[in-house]
């Protein structure tokens, strides 16, 4: 079986996001084939299990649209019959385009290798994490979009074949005016553990014990709605059902009292710590270790301890 | 401007899921308009007013989503298309979807980035490429100026300010506009709004589910001292291994 992986990079190396994908792919195909610009360093990729990178060049930031194209043409010049993205926001929007384009099954944030006894059958959560489904895929060719951690990273040490590829790009009617990004910071999505904050924090100027906690950690910031909702902090970090929804192995949760809609967005984390005032927070149920009492105290505490430990 | 919103008909947000025989038991609960759906809904509202515009809404599902169909009404929609077939699977729906843009010419169709119960986050992407038509996701604001739309899109750990030209489709969430509740003018009027019933586009099934597995509750939680949070440190290092 044939799979190819499309590859997102960061600073010329391939996200780990990616990388999780190739893995992915080198658990299930026999020959793996990752598609990647260029100027993407092609070490990692052979590292994880690609067979052969298939390398093509462009200018521009490409828009999902222009992704699925030169997908959609990669997988019909290698006769790819699984097409694997990792989860981002284009990506997302890339993967059901594909899907058209190919006349494929697409599955979105899946969590698992696919159980291949049955057909293709992958595991996907479903009513916004409140339960897991396993779904068939029928048609021929499959396009599938994975979570962090739906494979662990295991390394096959191949040197993969290098080959250019020319596919044609259409120009998008999209135009990117102006972009703002906070660069530098552990994105939420990519993050092993998130730190977040809610209305317990009392307001945006006492974050400064998040972000140290944070940092301590190498984590990434996220918070509950109420806190987005009142601009405290921006609308990228909300985790939740209506926000980012994470898995990273740690969630540590401070001053959230942990709604069902903010459950959603966590529940597929390893590890889940919630500091809170309040005994009766509904989070303390659905967490594996808590402390109760004041964050203003403990949170500090909690950093300098980290710190001695680390 | 002719906008088409497109719905999903699903369980409250609020609301636990029972499972029964390995199934999701849906009786009995209460089923709302998918909330980013229904923030699309919102801005749609505000874009028909201010192009006095046509604004349509679409539901793919059997006659129990009327309810639901009808709040979209109150709400604000002009009139309303109901596909009568189970939303079997995201090419479905996407499917459904498109053949109805293809006799209506919309400048817009909107939707949510994605729905509450499959959370596929498919059919928008589905339906332009279907259409051959740019697609934005997620929009957190849309503005209008002729047929020039700006919109701010988020990308990771940050957001992007775009401008393209109708028609286009976009995967709505907040802000992108507040949720509307509907009025009584709006409620006793939506009962006589339009609502066309179609059958649907014959489509293949391409993804079918299987089985359900509800996530083991979590063992329950390890109370540690506020005093001593030393011994949160050590749990997360030896016991969990996650820092």
């Amino acid at each position: 079986m044939n799979v190819l992986v499309y590859i997102e990079s960061e600073n010329g190396l391939p996200k780990k996001s990616s990388l999780e994908a190739v893995a992915y792919g080198a658990a299930i195909g026999s020959q793996v084939i990752a598609l990647a610009q260029s100027d993407v360093a092609t070490a990692d990729l052979g590292k994880y299990g690609a067979d052969k990178v298939l390398q093509f060049n462009t200018s521009t930031k490409l828009e999902a649209s222009q992704i699925a194209d030169i997908v959609a043409q990669a997988a019909e010049a290698q006769n790819a019959e699984v097409i694997i993205f990792a989860k981002s926001i284009l990506n997302d929007l890339a993967a059901p385009m594909v899907g058209v384009k190919l006349d494929a099954s697409v599955a979105s944030n899946v969590i698992a290798l696919p159980d291949l006894s049955k057909g293709f059958v992958v595991k996907r959560g479903v009513f916004s994490g409140k339960a897991y489904a396993e779904l068939g895929m029928n048609k021929a060719k499959k396009v599938l979009t994975i979570k962090k951690n739906a494979v662990t990273l295991t390394e096959k040490n191949k040197s993969a074949v290098i080959e250019s590829f020319n596919p044609t790009i259409s120009t998008s009617p999209i135009q990117v005016k102006e972009t703002t990004q906070k660069t530098g910071d552990i994105l939420l999505t990519d993050a092993d553990i998130v730190v977040s904050g809610g209305r317990g924090l009392k307001g945006p100027e006492n974050w400064g014990i998040v972000e140290e906690l944070a940092k301590t950690l190498h984590a990434a910031t996220g918070c509950s709605k109420p806190v987005s909702d009142m601009d405290w902090r921006p609308h990228h970090e909300h985790v939740g059902q209506t926000g980012i929804k994470v898995s990273p192995n740690l969630y540590i949760a401070i001053g959230i009292s942990g709604a069902i809609q903010h459950l959603a967005g966590v529940s597929s984390s390893k590890t889940i710590v919630v500091i809170n005032k309040d005994a009766e927070a509904p989070f303390f149920k659905a967490a594996d270790y808590g402390i109760v009492g004041d964050a203003f105290e403990i949170v500090p505490k909690l950093t300098e301890a980290l710190k001695r430990a680390m | 401007m002719k906008i088409l919103v497109c719905i999903s008909h699903v369980p409250d947000t609020n609301a636990k899921i029972p499972f029964k025989d390995g199934k999701p038991d849906l009786t009995g609960l209460s089923f709302v308009i998918a909330p980013y759906d229904d923030f699309a809904l919102a801005r749609a509202v505000e874009l028909r007013d201010e192009t006095k515009g046509k604004l349509t809404v679409l539901c793919v599902g059997k006659a129990d989503t009327e309810p639901t169909i009808r709040k979209a009404l109150a709400i604000g929609a002009d009139d309303a298309i109901r596909i009568d077939a189970e939303p079997i699977d995201a090419f479905f729906v996407a499917t459904q979807i498109a053949e109805v843009a293809k006799q209506n010419q919309y400048d817009m169709i909107l939707m949510g980035r994605e729905s509450s119960d499959y959370n596929g986050g498919q059919v928008h992407g589905m339906v332009a490429a279907m259409l051959g038509l740019p697609c934005v996701v997620p929009c957190m604001k849309l503005v209008l100026n002729g047929n020039i739309a700006t919109m701010h899109r988020e990308i990771e750990g940050g957001k992007e300010v775009i401008e393209l030209a109708t028609p286009f489709v976009a995967g709505c969430q907040e802000p992108i506009a507040e949720w509307k509740i509907p009025n009584m003018r709006g409620i006793m009027t939506a009962k006589t709004k339009p609502l066309q019933v179609l059958p649907a586009v014959s489509v293949a099934s391409a993804a079918q589910v299987i089985s359900y597995e509800v996530p083991a509750p979590r063992s329950s939680c390890k109370m540690i001292d506020a005093n001593h949070v030393e011994q949160l440190v050590d749990l997360l290092k030896n016991e969990a291994k996650v820092i």
